[in-house]
C-alpha cells in the first residue's frame, strides 16, 4: 500500500472498521454500485469474529465463538454459503454438577423431557411449555431485528409510521403473549425462570443466557432480556439453535468479505483511522495514522459508540446531549475468554467418554446461587473465583480446527470485571487463567495433563485488540435500557449522527450484538435512503446541528 | 435414543419386520410381521395384543379426588361409578383440547387417567387447594391391550378373582392372572370387543407369556401400530396431534379444537352447578355454535379405481392408513357454483373389513351431516384429483360384540 500519496483517493462510502458488521454494511453499499472502502486497524478481518492459529496447528475463535443470531436474509442476499460459510449445529447441552451427577439437554426430545424428569417431572412437562412461550417472544421480537427503530419521542413521519406497525404488531399478541413480553423486559433472568421451573440446575443453565456480557448478575432486573435476544437466534428455521462457524467464526468474516470484495469493494488492513474528517457539518473522509487521507461522501463508523463519537470525531461536532449519553452508556466488560489446545479430548467425569455431549455446549452453571456468587466477587472488583463458564469444544464438531486426535476448547468465562479492585489485568491474567482451569478442573479430571497451550483474554485483552470499550463483547450492554431507540442514545438510534454523511452501523446500534449482521444491514439501507433523497438534505441526522 | 417397555424383550424377538416407531421415547412396533395385515384381522376376528405401556397414566386420591377429577375433565365424574371407566376430553379455560384418555374409577376416591402426553403439572395446577393429591404412575404400570372377538374366552380363561363375562363395556375389574394381580378394563382403540390389561412392571414378561400361551388357540397375534391405526380409523376414535391439534401445542389459535369441533360434543356435560375447566367458554359455544365440525367421510371407491385405471394403475390407496392431511370441497347449496375448500382431512384409510376408503375429516359445520356429498383431494400418479365423498356418521364400522 502507499504512504500519503498527494491527492486523497475518492470513494463513495468509507467504513471504518472490519468486524463483520462493517463487512456487511460494505457489502450492501457495494452491492448498490457504491465505491466503497474498508479500513480495518488489525492485520486480520474480523474484529471480534477471528480465528486464528495462535498455537501451531491449533485453530482458536479467540473472541465470539458461536453463531446463532446471523440473519438468515444476510445468509441469502450475499450469498454466504458460495463464500465459504457453513454453519453446523450444536447438539446439546451439558451442565455438570458438583455432586457428579448432570443435566444434559440435546435434540432427542424424550430423553431431554426423562433427563429433565429426574430432577423434578413438573420441570420436564414445563420445559415445552417454556419453549413455546420463546418462541412466541422471540417471533414477536424478530421483526424488530430486521427495522429500524422508530422513535417515540421524535415522530417524524417516518416514525409515525413505524411505531404505528410495531403497535398493530404488539397488539396482535395473544394477552399471555403481551404480558410474558412485559416481563423479559422488566424481570430479572432468574426470576422469569422461576415462573416455570424448580430444578436449580435448570434454571441456573437457563438464565446463564441473560448474563452473557453483561456486568449484571442472573437476580438483576434486565437480564431477562438478554436471556431473550440469545434465544433469538435462527438456524434453518428453528429458533434458538446455535451454531459454530465452520473454520471458526473468522471465517464468517472471510466470507463476508470475500462476498463485499467481489461486489467491488476494497478493502484494506493495517489501515487505522485516526480521524474522521469534518468540514461544515459534513463527514468529507478520515485520516489513517499514517497520515494519508481518503475523502468520501459517506463515512461509516463499525465501532462501538464511544470509538464512534467520543474518539474519531471532534465533541464540538456533536450536541452536548449525545455526549453525555454516549459517556453514560454501559460497555463494563465483565467477560473473558480461555483457549485452549489440548492433547486429546475432554474427559467430562459426569458423561465420561466421547459422545454427542462433546459436539455441544457445556455450561458451568450448577446453580443459581453459585452464578450470583460469581457476580458478587465481580460487583466489588475481583474476578469470580468460581466463574461461569459456557464451554464449546470446535474441534469436535470441525475437525479442522486441530490436528486429527487432538482438540481446540473455547472458555467463555464469566465474571471478568474490567475494572479491578487491585492489580492490573495484566499482572492477573494468568492467575485468572489458573482459576479458570482449576474450575474446569473439578468437572474434568484429565484436564491439566492434557493442555498444551493457554490462551487468556481479559477484557483488557479484548479492549487492546479489538478496539471494543471495556471489552464488552457487544458494544455495550444489551440490557433494556439500551435497546431499540435507546441505543446508542435517544435520538440518535437510526444509524445516522448528527454529522452529516457520518453514519454508524456497529453492534453498539440497534438490534445490537452477537454474530448477526442486522445492525450492518440496516444502516446500509438507511445510507442508501439517504443517498436516494439527495445530498442537500440533512438526512444523515434527525438531531442537533442536522 | 429409545426405550424399551417393560415387553420389550418379548416385543423385540417377535418383531421380524424390524419396523419401529417413537411412542413418547419407547420404541413401538408398527407390525411384528413384514405387513400388518394378519395383524389387522387378528383384531377383527381373533385377538390381537398391543403393547401400550407408553401411554402417561397418572393417579388422584384423596378425600377431594372425585371433586377434581370433575374439575379437569369435561364429563361428570359423578356418572362414573366405582369400577367404570369413562372415556373424555380436558380443556384450557378457553375450552380447547389439551388432550383426551381415559379416566378409571378404582375406589370413591382414587382414579387413575391415562393421557396421551405428559399432564401431570397440568393436573396438580388444577388441584392447588384441593385434599387430593397427582402422582405420575407411567413407569409404575404397564398395560397390554387384547382386542378382538376371542379376548373375552382367553381372559375368562386366564383370570381368576374377577368375571370377565360379566365385565360391561367401559367397566373394571381387579383380578390375577397367575400370581400376578392385574386390572381389567373393558375398553380400547379398536372398535371391537377388547379389553386393557394393567400390571406392574414386575409382571410384565408372566402376563405376556401367559396371554400368548392361551391365546394360541384363539387366533391370537401380537400387533402393531399400523394395525392400530386402521382398527382405530374404522371405530372413528380421534388421534391427538392427527385429527385433533392440542391446545399446548397448536402455536396458533386457529389450530385449536373445542369438544364440539371434534366430535367430542357428547363428551361435554353441562355445568349445572359444577365447575370445570373450560366449562364456561364451552357453555358459550353450546349456545353459539363453531362453524367447525368433525366428520366422517367415505370416498367413492369406484371412483378412486377409475383414476387409477386410467393412468393403468391399480388403486394404490390400499394398506396402511395415512396421517398425511388432504383439503376437501364442496359446492354451495345451489350447487350450481364452483366447489370451495370446507377443510380438511386428517386420517384415511382403506378398511379391509368394510372394503372402503373412509376418512376422518374437519369441516364446516354446514356440510357435517350425514349424506352431504364433498369431495376430497386425492392425488394420483403425481396428478391432484377430486373424488367425491359423502359424509357419513361414525363409527364406520360397530360390531354389536363391542358392547354386549
Amino acid at each position: 500500500m502507499n504512504a500519503a500519496s498527494p491527492v486523497p483517493r475518492r470513494y463513495d462510502a468509507i467504513v471504518i472498521g472490519g468486524g463483520h458488521n462493517g463487512l456487511v454494511h460494505a457489502a450492501y453499499l457495494a452491492r448498490a454500485g457504491l465505491r466503497v472502502c474498508v479500513l480495518e486497524r488489525r492485520p486480520l478481518l474480523g474484529g471480534a469474529t477471528v480465528t486464528e492459529e495462535i498455537f501451531p496447528g491449533f485453530r482458536y475463535s479467540v473472541f465470539s465463538y458461536v453463531v446463532s443470531l446471523m440473519r438468515p436474509d444476510i445468509i441469502r442476499e450475499l450469498d454466504l454459503p458460495r463464500h465459504g460459510l457453513a454453519i453446523l449445529p450444536l447438539e446439546s447441552t451439558l451442565t455438570p454438577l458438583p455432586n457428579g451427577d448432570r443435566l444434559y439437554r440435546d435434540a432427542d426430545h424424550h430423553r431431554t423431557w426423562r433427563e429433565i424428569a429426574r430432577f423434578s417431572v413438573r420441570d420436564a412437562e414445563a420445559y415445552d411449555d417454556y419453549g413455546r412461550t420463546l418462541f412466541y417472544m422471540a417471533r414477536a421480537v424478530k421483526r424488530l431485528l430486521g427495522i429500524a427503530p422508530p422513535d417515540p419521542g421524535r415522530l417524524g413521519p417516518g416514525d409515525i409510521r413505524g411505531l404505528a406497525g410495531l403497535a398493530r404488531h404488539f397488539l396482535d399478541l395473544e394477552p399471555d403473549q403481551l404480558h410474558t413480553l412485559v416481563k423479559l423486559m422488566t424481570m430479572s433472568a432468574a426470576d422469569f425462570v422461576d415462573e416455570w421451573f424448580e430444578a436449580d440446575a435448570l434454571k441456573a443453565t437457563l438464565s446463564a443466557s441473560g448474563i452473557i456480557g453483561t456486568f449484571l448478575g442472573p437476580r438483576s432486573p434486565g437480564t431477562a432480556y438478554v436471556l431473550l435476544h440469545h434465544y433469538m437466534g435462527e438456524i434453518d428455521g428453528h429458533f434458538r439453535a446455535w451454531g459454530f462457524a465452520k473454520g471458526g467464526t473468522g471465517a464468517v468474516a472471510e466470507a463476508i468479505a470475500s462476498a463485499a470484495r467481489e461486489a467491488g469493494a476494497e478493502i484494506r488492513t493495517d489501515a487505522a483511522v485516526e480521524q474522521v474528517l469534518v468540514k461544515n457539518g459534513r463527514a468529507t473522509g478520515v485520516a489513517l495514522d499514517s497520515g494519508e487521507e481518503l475523502r468520501a461522501r459517506v463515512v461509516s463508523s463499525s465501532l462501538d459508540p464511544r470509538r464512534t463519537f467520543l474518539d474519531l470525531v471532534d465533541e464540538d461536532h456533536l450536541p452536548a446531549e449525545l455526549v453525555r449519553g454516549v459517556r453514560a452508556f454501559r460497555f463494563r466488560g465483565s467477560s473473558a475468554k480461555v483457549n485452549l489446545a489440548l492433547d486429546a479430548a475432554p474427559d467430562f467425569a459426569c458423561m465420561p467418554g466421547h459422545g454427542p455431549h462433546l459436539r455441544g455446549a457445556v455450561s458451568i452453571s450448577p446453580s443459581i446461587d453459585y452464578l450470583e456468587r460469581a457476580y458478587d466477587d465481580a460487583k466489588y472488583g475481583d474476578f469470580s473465583r468460581r466463574p461461569y463458564i459456557d464451554i464449546v469444544i470446535p474441534s469436535a464438531i470441525d475437525p479442522g480446527m486441530a490436528p486429527p486426535g487432538k482438540h481446540v476448547m473455547s472458555c467463555f468465562v464469566q465474571y471478568a470485571p474490567y475494572e479491578l479492585r487491585e492489580g492490573t489485568w495484566d499482572e492477573k491474567r494468568e492467575a485468572f487463567g489458573d482459576t479458570v482451569i482449576e474450575t474446569l478442573s473439578e468437572h474434568i479430571p484429565n484436564l491439566r495433563e492434557i493442555i498444551l497451550h493457554r490462551q487468556v483474554v481479559t477484557p483488557l485483552d479484548i479492549e487492546r485488540t479489538t478496539g471494543l470499550s471495556q471489552g464488552n463483547i457487544f458494544q455495550g450492554e444489551l440490557t433494556p435500557s439500551q435497546l431499540f431507540f435507546l441505543r446508542p442514545a435517544a435520538g440518535h438510534a437510526g444509524y445516522g449522527t448528527p454529522v452529516r454523511g457520518y453514519y454508524q452501523c456497529g453492534s453498539g446500534t440497534h438490534p445490537g450484538g452477537g454474530i448477526m449482521g442486522a445492525p450492518g444491514k440496516l444502516a446500509a439501507v438507511r445510507v442508501l435512503a439517504d443517498l436516494k433523497r439527495g445530498p442537500g438534505r440533512a438526512s444523515g441526522s434527525r438531531g442537533g446541528l442536522g | 435414543m429409545l426405550l424399551g417397555t417393560p415387553f420389550h424383550p418379548r416385543t423385540a424377538a417377535l418383531c421380524r419386520s424390524r419396523r419401529w416407531r417413537n411412542w413418547s421415547g419407547y420404541a413401538s412396533a408398527l407390525s411384528y410381521e413384514p405387513g400388518h395385515e394378519h395383524e389387522y384381522y387378528a383384531v377383527r376376528s381373533g385377538a390381537a395384543l398391543f403393547d401400550i405401556s407408553p401411554l402417561r397414566k397418572y393417579e388422584i386420591a384423596g378425600p377431594e379426588a372425585a371433586a377434581l377429577v370433575d374439575r379437569i375433565v369435561t364429563r361428570r365424574v359423578a356418572d362414573c361409578a366405582v369400577g367404570r371407566v369413562l372415556y373424555t376430553p380436558w380443556c384450557d379455560e378457553a375450552g380447547k383440547i389439551i388432550d383426551d384418555g381415559t379416566v378409571q374409577r378404582l375406589a370413591g376416591d382414587r382414579f387413575r387417567i391415562t393421557a396421551a402426553d405428559p399432564c401431570l403439572r397440568w393436573f396438580q395446577d388444577c388441584a392447588l387447594g384441593m385434599d387430593a393429591s397427582v402422582r405420575d404412575v407411567s413407569s409404575d404400570l404397564a398395560a397390554l391391550a387384547l382386542q378382538g372377538p376371542t379376548s373375552r374366552r382367553i381372559l375368562e380363561r386366564l383370570v381368576t378373582g374377577a368375571d370377565i363375562a360379566a365385565l360391561p363395556f367401559f367397566a373394571l375389574a381387579e383380578g390375577r392372572i397367575g400370581a400376578a394381580p392385574v386390572t381389567i378394563t373393558r375398553t380400547g382403540y379398536t372398535g371391537d370387543l377388547g379389553y386393557e390389561l394393567w400390571v406392574r412392571p414386575a409382571d410384565a414378561l408372566a402376563l405376556w407369556d401367559a396371554i400368548v400361551e392361551t391365546g394360541r388357540g384363539y387366533g391370537l397375534a401380537p400387533a402393531g401400530l399400523d394395525a392400530l391405526d386402521v382398527a382405530r380409523i374404522e371405530a372413528g376414535l380421534l388421534l391427538k396431534e392427527v385429527d385433533y391439534v392440542s391446545s399446548w401445542t397448536a402455536l396458533i389459535e386457529s389450530r385449536k379444537s373445542s369438544p364440539y369441533e371434534a366430535g367430542l360434543g357428547w363428551a361435554v356435560q353441562p355445568r349445572r352447578g359444577r365447575e370445570f375447566v373450560g366449562g364456561r367458554a364451552l357453555e358459550e359455544e353450546a349456545a353459539k355454535p363453531s362453524g367447525w365440525a368433525l366428520a366422517g367421510i367415505e370416498l367413492d371407491w369406484p371412483r378412486i379405481e377409475e383414476r387409477f385405471a386410467a393412468v393403468g394403475l391399480p388403486p394404490l390407496v390400499a394398506g396402511r392408513a395415512s396421517r398425511d392431511a388432504a383439503p376437501i370441497y364442496a359446492k354451495g347449496r345451489s350447487g350450481r357454483s364452483a366447489a370451495r375448500q370446507i377443510g380438511y382431512l386428517t386420517s384415511s384409510t382403506f378398511s379391509p373389513i368394510l372394503k372402503k376408503y373412509i376418512a376422518l375429516a374437519t369441516i364446516r359445520r354446514a356440510f357435517a351431516r350425514p349424506g352431504a356429498r364433498i369431495q376430497a383431494e386425492l392425488t394420483v400418479e403425481f396428478v391432484r384429483q377430486r373424488v367425491p365423498a359423502t359424509v357419513v356418521k361414525t363409527p364406520f364400522f360397530d360390531p354389536p360384540r363391542k358392547r354386549n
